[in-house]
């Protein structure tokens, strides 16, 4: 069953001429895990806003077509009720601390409180949020004494905690270092399997390639592929349109113009599909 | 102009010792990518470049200045300093007053402010923006912003804190591209970066810190041969080495050209 439907959407920020998203149709199933790629600018950041309502009801502008969340419509909804809907984790930390609380436990305590969540069922959600992001030994910890990549675990947590069923995360590893990504990505993985539906705007493309079922190329606001990362991720279009590919990709294609390699292989996204592409040669 | 650091520790006022006996030089006009794990020390070690922090003990020689003994003023001369988070730095109406504060403060004269200010906009591209508000501007833009503001200071070192982070594909290779060409002009440009494909593609010389130390310190391709070393800073080697690891390939590769040259090499001669 589709948990989010979008049908024509075309959306423009106030005071701004060009549409941000234009005729956006997008369908996402139920417990699946769609990753967003495109290049800075292409859409991503606003489709994730309006996923989580923020669109239009916090950033007002031009809203066109129909937006239909868990079963609710966007535009006759408010923004209090998506939050117990979707949850979005910020491109940055800073931009979703609260500022209020003085310890990373009180933090993440923070939306379960403004929600009436019981204090036990509250405690004991913060402790496998802190788990699962890897934090657990920081709860004391002020929120503004933690490293970049430590707020960005931060800010995760505090979304997790908030149980929706939906959860939008814009570039949620882009100050962690290759292990702090991994495990995001992992934990991703966990709640899908839990039935979670999960949205990231992500650019490490070798981590969409291993984890997503499904990745959608924005450019310029339009949806320029959609489908696996099999299909998407090999295309000639993201090369046509800079947007890049993993380096397994590209070396199988560069090895096939100067021939290198087979060249009706499918062109390989992992390390494993590269390692077997580059045997049969 | 050379960097120096001898025996450096630090220790933060809470207790925490973030650098723990730091030794290394860097020769002018090279470009090196210091890499590990959150929390490893890299960010404290680059700011003791320009005095933001002075070392509990050891020392550091930026040319012929003890970081320990001079002033920031007299060091921001020399060393510039993009942060990583762009906000941190920005904080002028206009992106022409911003990247005109640094040469200014430096008491440059009124032609050079202009020339440098001028070379900076050109190299990160910022013509039609100068009269923009920075904070009208996407992240992406507020990068290249922040990056020309200590362009312009005209440092013969730069220190870049994750200059690629949040950037999309094309804006990466812009960057590296811009790096090399400040490198090939005899700067010495110091970056941190966890996209380890980045740095294997644009530096020649890595160090992967951990727990406050230097567990490696080499050209790429040597230190990336490290496996087991470099897991033990959380770093995990470029893709295109973990690749040429499972062909079988006799050395180290990490770009594209040398992957295809090593590709060719172990090909049978038809």
């Amino acid at each position: 069953m589709a948990i989010i439907d979008i049908v024509d959407l075309s959306y423009t920020y106030p005071h701004t001429n060009q549409p941000a998203l234009r005729t956006i149709n997008l369908s996402i199933e139920e417990g699946s895990f769609v990753a967003l790629i495109g290049a800075n600018g292409a859409g991503k950041s606003t489709l994730c806003y309006t996923i989580t309502g923020f669109v239009p009801h916090f950033f007002q502008g031009e809203f066109h077509g129909t937006v239909t969340i868990a079963g609710k419509d966007l535009k006759s909804s408010e923004l209090k009720d998506m939050v117990t809907t979707a949850s979005l984790v910020f491109q940055k930390p800073q931009n979703q601390i609260s500022g209020t609380k003085f310890t990373v436990f009180d933090e993440v305590a923070f939306g379960l409180e403004n929600l009436g969540v019981p204090r036990e069922e509250m405690i004991k959600r913060i402790e496998r949020a802190l788990e699962l992001t890897g934090i657990a030994h920081l709860a004391e910890r002020s929120p503004y004494a933690l490293s970049g990549g430590q707020q960005q675990r931060l800010a995760f947590a505090s979304m997790l905690a908030m149980d929706t069923p939906i959860l939008v995360l814009d570039e949620p590893t882009s100050q962690l270092d290759p292990i702090g990504s991994r495990e995001v990505f992992e934990v991703v993985e966990r709640l899908t399997d839990e039935g979670k539906t999960v949205i990231m705007a992500e650019h490490k493309l070798e981590w969409i390639a291993a984890f997503a079922d499904r990745v959608v190329v924005l450019d310029e606001g339009s949806i320029l592929l959609d489908g696996t990362p099999d299909e998407v991720l090999t295309s000639s279009l993201l090369v046509e349109n800079d947007i890049g590919s993993t380096r397994y990709t590209s070396v199988a294609r560069a090895a096939q113009e100067q021939a290198l390699a087979p060249q009706n292989a499918n062109l390989p996204i992992s390390l494993e599909q590269a390692e077997r592409f580059f045997k049969q040669a | 102009m050379q960097i120096e650091i001898s025996n450096v520790r630090f220790v933060y006022p809470s207790g925490v010792e973030a650098l723990r006996g730091v030794s290394f030089s860097v020769p002018a006009g090279q470009m090196l990518a210091i890499v590990g794990q959150n929390g490893a020390g890299k960010t404290t070690l680059v700011k003791q470049l320009n005095g933001l922090l002075k070392p509990s003990s050891g020392t550091i020689m930026i040319g012929d200045l003890d970081t320990s003994k001079s002033t920031i003023a007299k060091l921001s001369a020399r060393v510039g300093y993009v942060f990583q988070n762009p906000d941190d730095q920005l904080f002028k109406r206009t992106v022409a007053d911003e990247i005109a504060v640094g040469p200014t403060n430096l008491g440059f004269s009124k032609e050079d402010t202009e020339r440098y200010v001028k070379r900076a906009v050109e190299l990160m591209e910022l013509e039609d923006k100068l009269e923009t508000n920075p904070y009208d501007l996407t992240p992406t833009w507020r990068k290249r912003v922040a990056i020309a503001a200590v362009l312009a200071m005209n440092t013969p070192i730069v220190v870049l804190d994750e200059p690629t982070t949040g950037q999309d594909h094309r804006n990466i290779n812009y960057l590296g591209r811009v790096m090399q060409q400040l490198a090939s002009e005899g700067k010495t440009i110091v970056a941190i970066s966890h996209d380890i494909d980045f740095v294997a593609d644009y530096f020649e010389r890595v160090i992967a810190m951990s727990q406050g130390q230097v567990l490696l310190d080499g050209p790429c391709d040597e230190v990336f041969a490290q496996e087991e070393l470099l897991a033990q800073s959380y770093v995990e080697a470029p893709q295109l080495t973990r690749l040429g690891k499972r062909l079988g390939f006799a050395k180290t590769v990490s770009r594209e050209e040398s992957f295809l040259a090593a590709l060719r090499e172990a090909r049978p001669r038809s």
